[in-house]
């Protein structure tokens, strides 16, 4: 009874702040602006019913961009990470290249990447992968840098060899360090696909906003906005979540507890 | 307890001897051409003041990197260097939060790439008292039964030579009396090289006391009180030896 209580009133307050949000747009709307600069909530509910079917279609192009961008970079970002920590020759040459790629907006070379990939989704997950390589390389190699010395001189003594040593004792100590990259990534990923679709695509919820916003239909923008929300938000609680399978020694402190206790690291 | 020799060390009968040990740190000398035997079957505890290289003289000989400068010969009774692996303990229980208690006794099979033996894990986890506690995550336990956990996988490596770096300094003063006894039993048959900072723990545990100190650091016995260990801290000669032992460690080197 009590722990229910407790469990609802987080959630309890969102709800309450989500609709104070509503109720202000609400006023925003009644007190004058007009309709082709910001809809109303209820014409933007009744777009969305109604063009669901065109939303949805754009809408699994769209996520099946954020999905690939987020596996290729989180692939990419680990294997960058383990290389660079079990071969320490390599980080003379890699870490720059590693900063490089950050230090290149990819806003920048979007018109490129459309150019080289294509209009069709392979440049939008290479966009995506590109904007969450970097943070979810940097944690893991971070959280693979600083494992407890102690540890490590123990699995020496044992005999480890440097790969069982990485894979064992140096990959497990970093998981904390990698899920808060992969949660950061979650958000990130779906910037880089949309950023593409605005650049140049046939498909996509970007491409869909694009397209309302050239007509002035604001509130298919608005819904497909929504849409896009709907689906970060989604990302975001999977990868919280499989981070926290993937970590049951770990007390629940991070993640939705975090984002509802408004303690985002 | 499957087998009589589940406990049991690799035997080194004749007991143990480094020789011309050296540590330097550039023109900075810890110490030099350092001798130190480790009779079979005892337990040696080194005191000396923080700095005095006592630490690293044990990470030496656990083959754990010092400094450029620095080595030393460990050989058996028969003058070859010791081809068996040691076990260390280190300054915490340094247990691996994401295995469960028996994983971690077995951590040196896994870190050899040798199948593991959950029995024996198991047995010795018994032995310790923390049998219940095999599945357990470690951070479910106490810091007592963390340090039982690492005194299993300790056991569990089958070494010879045992070397401790103040493995009890984080324990309160209860729960360390009573490891003490459970350590002292369980590794009666390991040559054991134990650096503490307490002088009462060296007194309970120690066969061979040995205190560290002089620029460059030399190696000075002091007489163990009488009886076997675990001693009782609260006997009437235990002050004396504490008497002797602290102004062994406070006075300047000669």
């Amino acid at each position: 009874m009590t722990r229910s209580l407790l469990l609802s009133l987080p959630l309890l307050r969102l709800i309450v702040a989500i609709t104070v949000l509503i109720g202000l747009w609400q006023l925003v709307v009644l007190s004058g602006a007009p309709r082709y600069m910001l809809p109303a909530p209820l014409s933007v509910m009744h777009t969305l019913v109604a063009q669901s079917g065109l939303l949805w279609q754009h809408a699994l192009v769209t996520l099946g961009e954020i999905v690939a961008g987020f596996l290729c970079g989180t692939l990419l970002g680990i294997g960058t990470a383990l290389t660079l920590s079990r071969w320490a020759f390599l980080r003379s040459t890699v870490l720059p290249m590693l900063l490089l790629t950050q230090a290149i907006p990819v806003f920048a070379i979007a018109p490129l990447l459309v150019l080289w990939f294509g209009y069709g989704p392979g440049s939008k997950i290479v966009m995506a992968t590109l904007i969450i390589y970097f943070p979810v390389a940097s944690t893991c190699y971070d959280g693979l840098r600083q494992t407890r010395p102690g540890w490590l001189d123990l699995a020496a003594t044992m005999g480890g060899s440097a790969n069982r040593r990485l894979f064992y004792i140096r990959l497990p100590a970093a998981l904390p360090s990698l899920a808060s990259g992969l949660r950061m990534a979650a958000t990130a990923a779906p910037i880089g696909a949309i950023i593409g679709e605005w650049v140049g695509s046939s498909a996509g919820l970007g491409y869909l906003m694009l397209q309302a916003n050239g007509r002035m239909q604001t509130d298919l923008m608005f819904a497909a906005l929504i849409v896009l929300l709907l689906i970060t938000i989604t990302l975001y609680f999977t990868v919280d979540r499989l981070c926290r399978l993937a970590m049951p020694w770990q007390p629940d402190k991070t993640g939705r507890q975090a984002l509802i206790n408004g303690d985002i690291a | 307890m499957s087998s009589p020799d589940l406990l049991s060390g690799s035997q080194v009968s004749d007991g143990l001897w480094v020789h011309q040990a050296r540590l330097a740190f550039g023109e900075r000398v810890l110490f030099d051409d350092l001798s130190l035997s480790l009779p079979a079957s005892s337990w040696s505890c080194l005191l000396g003041r923080s700095g005095c290289g006592k630490s690293s003289l044990l990470r030496m000989m656990a083959g754990l990197s010092v400094s450029n400068d620095a080595h030393l010969t460990l050989i058996d009774a028969s003058q070859r260097p010791l081809e068996q692996r040691i076990a260390w303990m280190g300054q915490q229980d340094l247990l691996l939060p994401w295995r469960r208690v028996i994983d971690n006794v077995q951590l040196g099979a896994v870190m050899r790439g040798e199948r593991s033996d959950p029995d024996r894990a198991m047995a010795l986890l018994e032995k310790t008292g923390l049998g219940w506690a095999a599945r357990c995550y470690p951070q479910t336990l106490s810091g007592g039964e963390r340090a039982r956990v690492a005194l299993a996988r300790t056991l569990y490596e089958q070494a010879a030579l045992v070397l401790m770096d103040e493995p009890f300094a984080a324990l309160d003063a209860m729960t360390r009396l009573d490891i003490h006894a459970q350590a002292c039993e369980l590794l009666s048959d390991r040559i054991v090289l134990m650096v503490t900072h307490d002088p009462l723990e060296a007194l309970r545990l120690g066969d061979q006391l040995l205190v560290m100190r002089g620029s460059p650091a030399r190696l000075e016995r002091i007489l163990p009180p009488e009886g076997a260990p675990p001693r009782d801290p609260a006997s009437a000669t235990m002050s004396h030896h504490h008497g002797v032992l602290l102004k062994a460690l406070t006075e300047q080197a000669a």
